[in-house]
């Protein structure tokens, strides 16, 4: 390959405040068109921004997470164009001086971890929605998402394919979720990314990129940066140029299309804004929020790693989300015994069987302590691990306790060795045939003997003690 | 009557002998006798008038007077009202009804204020003469050939010619002060960050105030005490303002240890002659009043018009972008696609002024020419702003003309925009640095009112004051009215 | 100096008939002849001013304040359907 593919990353990711970034009217999702705007965010005349500080906060606290600068003073500016879902003409934003500055993801590449670096983070205002599906020369503007609070985060130009871009987002969007400063529902618009791509021979001067929009889940993602930079090689293979544009993915066929660019749309004619001073912040506030800043992604795991000895796969699945880890605490607490059985028990028996019936861990009939109710049963051999998967089946269907369902459904485990060896001598007696091929050498068809008793016993006999009692019963 | 200054009024209705209904239907007879000749009032609803008159009165006979009780004053159209049309006197807000209130306009209201309609302006505050109206041009009470000054003309002229009272304005690069001057009434310009902005039609954002344009200083003392103060709505309202007591500034009567700033490139050779010495005139009698002048230097006031030009046009340029047809306004008909619908509503409802200064505003923030044009006139108000702090070291108060000119003939310089911003040769600098600045009426220059500008260190409306009401208190400039409208005095010849 | 006044005019999204265009370019290219003095200055050094003071950033508490307001805001709308602003067809 002489190719190299240089990709850089713009996300923008909504903000989870109460309140749009400059007037007070609710951002919840999924409102009537319109019910939630004002003269503030309808730009409307005479009307003024004033910023919802809880924005600045969790700004600065994700700055801290990626170990970036945080610029103690920072200035809003005022980007000027014009859309019919941008009501003022302009979008309140910051461009010389943003909040944020510097800074990086470490992500996980095949051979280890490979550092990428952030640029800056800015505060911004979000747009309304333009809608055109099926109208006929019109179109309809919803303006509830106008003056939502946005983060904008751009990374450095550092990834160099598709996975690592991929991966870089995923880490990203785990992030802003585990700070709690972004629900990042990708389909409701919360997590949007651009990516800019562009490519070189090894060694060369960078190329010129192009951008791609409208990329709204991971695997778009990767699908569109693989097309790009297979559409821009041959492009310059060709003998062609790549040009500076932006581009539309479309998903359903896989392709990109040029969006019909004008140029002086790029004239944003940046100036300070005006009605709003500079925001600043103390040393001792951004203090007092480093201090509150969760557990994150990567100290839960190694922590998980060493001081649970969870696998380092165990321990990525469980920190996911902060709602997963916590929940794992949780049963660590209520089985502390053994964190690998939690672990084990969470990780396949429970969270799969959520993810078929479509459900979060939040949603989980099962909780925490009566999961551990389940694995002390196992521990005591009160059931073996086999009867236990169908325990967690009836505690998922009816969410009572694995020993309600024990009792209910009479699944104690038999260890008694006086009930065991009533079942050897009876299944001896009915396989007259069997027993005296096995005593004669065929040694294979000890496993017809267990097979036989645990199915007698359907399955609750306790296949240690019966493996005991029938090679004492066996040998006669 | 129809000269009487609010607080005047106050007294007689405090002592019973009028009431708020009786001054309200005097002045909209007023209104109706005269509005025609001077186009000072773009609407007046009577019936609305007489029942806030009547709420008043009945407010006054249930709790007492608040501090406005039963006062008509008139509203520049640039304050939004949610009770009749607010439009900037563009064509572009031809019926709008705003649904909200001015902040402003909320505390007059709360003060128990009438608000007699909406008065004449420049389209969008953009302009000094009130020519660029699009309900036509205002007209002078001194001379009705002339201009009432621009961009608050309507309200001025209202006041000058006995209309009403009072009335409020808003200026930018002067456009409170210039009309107060060339209509021979009093009008203030606060600190910039003193009066909330919000609900006021924007025009530079930076530069822009609201302030009283009344017929005393005690009046636009009284004005003011309501409309300052910190509005969280504004970001740019100062919340720890030096408080001043309005009132208290006003009872000066002399000027003894007052250092008057006499800044040279105000009184240049070629201005007019008249104007200097009606001025020097005046400074002459502060002189006698106690103070001392003190010549000073304001090194870069020539830069000033030029810097206003590209800042204040910029920010317009942006805050005018609103003005799309989508939400509100007027939109073209049948546009064709969104493009045509943006480009012709606009084209359609700016007038010429207005397309002149967001075009100048666009070009001076595009790409290649930002730090040529904004960035550089935002560094020389910086040096603007310096050289008055400088000043405020040597001395406590700046006077200068405030209009180069006495009002010129309607028309006369309509055709050279650059011509017209020099009529603001003397105020613009004020803006720039945000700085307190008052007009009141001086004299006269071939019976045409003329003003002398205070200029005062931020946040020292009190200074404005004390030196206003010494001047006002040794001089009779405010009890002259126009003959041509029932006053006393003899106007300008046409 | 020369302007493109008819590019200016689209950034503005202002539109110009040529009679307006040949008024208005000679006005605006007076207009910017006469701000070139402020190349004059020598401003070496000396920070721009984009606020008057030096005023804090009020700090307004993440709650909502606003109701809905839908009818009273689109009463001044042009256009309107179903609660939507409408305009004609935005070509991405």
């Amino acid at each position: 390959m002489s190719w190299e593919t240089v990709i850089g990353l713009e996300v923008h990711v909504q903000v989870n405040s109460k309140t749009k970034a400059f007037c007070g009217c609710s951002t919840a999702f999924g409102a009537e068109p319109n019910t939630q705007t004002c003269p503030v965010c309808l730009g409307m005349p005479g009307q003024l921004p004033v910023l919802n500080i809880e924005v600045a906060r969790k700004s600065v606290l994700t700055g801290l997470a990626i170990n970036a600068t945080i610029n103690l003073e920072s200035k809003f500016d005022r980007k000027n164009y014009f859309y019919p879902d941008l009501p003022k003409g302009y979008q309140i934003s910051q461009f010389p001086l943003p909040i944020v500055e510097g800074g990086y993801l470490d992500i996980p590449v095949p051979d280890g971890e490979k550092r990428i670096g952030v640029t800056r983070i800015h505060i911004e205002e979000d747009a309304g929605k333009s809608m055109h599906e099926g109208l006929e020369g019109v179109s309809h503007i919803d303006l509830n998402r106008s003056g939502v609070p946005l983060m904008e985060i751009v990374s450095e130009p550092d990834m160099r394919s598709a996975d690592e871009a991929v991966a870089y987002l995923k880490q990203l969007h785990q992030l802003v979720r585990f700070l709690d400063v972004s629900g990042a529902d990708m389909e409701k618009g919360q997590f949007r990314c651009d990516a800019n791509v562009s490519v070189r021979r090894f060694g060369e001067e960078l190329g010129t990129r192009a951008e791609l929009k409208n990329l709204n889940s991971f695997r778009f993602i990767k699908q569109a940066i693989d097309y790009e930079v297979a559409r821009q090689i041959e492009l310059i293979e060709d003998g062609g140029e790549v040009v500076q544009e932006t581009r539309l993915f479309d998903s359903a066929k896989g392709e990109s299309r040029s969006m019909r660019s004008k140029e002086e749309a790029h004239d944003y004619r940046y100036f300070p804004e005006p009605d709003l001073p500079p925001l600043r912040i103390s040393q001792q506030e951004v203090d007092a929020i480093r201090a509150g800043m969760p557990e994150l992604p990567g100290q839960l795991r190694e922590r998980f790693e060493s001081e649970f000895s969870l696998s380092s796969y165990d321990a990525d699945v469980l920190s996911q989300t902060r709602e997963l880890a916590a929940w794992y605490e949780t049963l660590v607490a209520a089985h502390p015994a053994d964190p690998k059985r939690c672990a084990n028990w969470m990780a396949n028996e429970l969270l799969g069987r959520l993810k078929e019936q479509g459900k979060d861990i939040a949603d989980s009939p099962v909780s925490a302590q009566d999961l551990a109710g389940l694995l002390d049963r196992i521990a005591d051999n009160t059931i073996s691990g086999k009867i236990a998967k169908d325990v967690l089946d009836a505690m998922m269907a009816t969410g009572v306790s694995a020993d309600a369902v024990i009792e209910s459904k009479g699944l104690k485990q038999v260890s008694d060795s006086g009930e065991i060896d009533t079942l050897i001598l009876q299944i001896m007696v009915d396989n007259p045939d069997q027993l005296e091929q096995f005593r004669a050498g065929k040694d294979k068809l000890f496993g017809f003997f267990v097979g036989q008793v645990m199915k007698a016993s359907k399955g609750q006999a306790n296949p240690g003690m019966v493996n005991q009692r029938l090679k004492d019963l066996l040998k006669g | 009557m129809p000269f009487s200054s609010l607080s005047d009024l106050k007294t007689r209705l405090d002592a019973g002998e009028t009431t708020a209904v009786e001054l309200a239907q005097r002045y909209l007879d007023r209104i109706d006798a005269h509005n025609g000749d001077l186009n000072a009032f773009v609407d007046v609803d009577h019936q609305h008038i007489l029942d806030q008159a009547k709420a008043s009165d009945a407010h006054r006979a249930k709790h007492g007077a608040r501090p406005l009780e039963g006062l008509p004053i008139a509203v520049k159209d640039i304050f939004c009202t949610q009770d009749g049309p607010t439009t900037c006197c563009s064509k572009i807000l031809k019926g709008f009804h705003a649904p909200y209130d001015a902040h402003v306009i909320t505390r007059l209201k709360n003060a128990g204020a009438i608000l007699v309609g909406k008065t004449n302006m420049d389209e969008f505050a953009m302009g000094s003469s009130t020519e660029t109206s699009a309900f036509g041009a205002c007209r002078n009470p001194w001379d009705v050939e002339r201009i009432p000054g621009g961009s608050s003309g309507g309200s001025a002229s209202a006041v000058a010619g006995g209309l009403v009272p009072a009335a409020l304005g808003t200026d930018t690069g002067g456009s409170i002060r210039q009309p107060a001057a060339v209509c021979g009434i009093t009008g203030l310009k606060p600190t910039y960050g003193r009066v909330s902005r919000r609900g006021i039609i924007a025009f530079a954002s930076s530069l822009d105030q609201a302030g009283p344009m009344t017929r005393t200083v005690k009046d636009t003392a009284m004005i003011s005490a309501i409309l300052c103060g910190h509005d969280s709505g504004d970001s740019t309202s100062v919340v720890d303002a030096p408080e001043i007591d309005w009132l208290a500034a006003c009872e000066s009567v002399d000027m003894k240890g007052l250092r008057i700033g006499k800044p040279k490139e105000y009184f240049v050779d070629g201005m007019d002659a008249g104007v200097r010495a009606v001025v020097e005139a005046a400074l002459a009698k502060c002189v006698e009043l106690g103070a001392e002048i003190v010549d000073i230097s304001l090194p870069h006031t020539k830069y000033a018009v030029a810097a206003y030009y590209v800042i204040a046009p910029s920010e317009a340029s942006a805050n005018l972008s609103r003005y799309d047809g989508v939400r509100f306004g007027q939109r073209c008909d049948k546009p064709e696609d969104l493009v045509d619908m943006y480009t012709r509503s606009r084209d359609e409802g700016f007038g010429s002024e207005v397309k002149r200064r967001i075009l100048t505003g666009t070009f001076a923030l595009s790409s290649g020419y930002y730090d040529a044009y904004y960035l550089k006139a935002q560094q020389v108000r910086t040096l603007i702003r310096q050289d008055f702090l400088d000043a405020f070291e040597q001395v406590d108060i700046i006077a200068t003309p405030t209009s180069p000119i006495p009002a010129f003939k309607i028309g006369e310089k309509t055709d050279d925009p650059i011509t017209m911003y020099l009529s603001d040769i003397f105020t613009i600098a004020l803006n720039l640095a945000g700085l307190p600045g008052m007009s009141q009426p001086c004299g006269f220059v071939d019976n045409l009112p003329v003003g002398l500008q205070w200029i005062a260190p931020a946040w020292r409306e009190d200074a404005l004051l004390s030196a206003a009401s010494a001047y006002e208190g040794a001089t009779d400039w405010t009890t002259k009215s126009p003959a041509a409208f029932d006053g006393n005095t003899a106007g300008g010849e046409s | 100096m020369d302007i493109d006044v008819h590019k200016v005019a689209m950034l503005s999204r202002i539109r110009l008939t040529d009679e307006e265009a040949a008024h208005l370019g000679p006005q605006l290219s007076n207009i910017l002849g006469y701000i070139e003095q402020l190349s004059e200055v020598n401003t070496e050094g000396v920070m721009p001013t984009a606020h008057p003071h030096d005023v804090a950033m009020p700090q307004r508490v993440d709650a909502v304040t606003n109701t809905n307001r839908r009818d009273a805001l689109q009463a001044v709308a042009p256009n309107t359907e179903s609660g939507l602003y409408v305009v004609p067809k935005v070509i991405e």
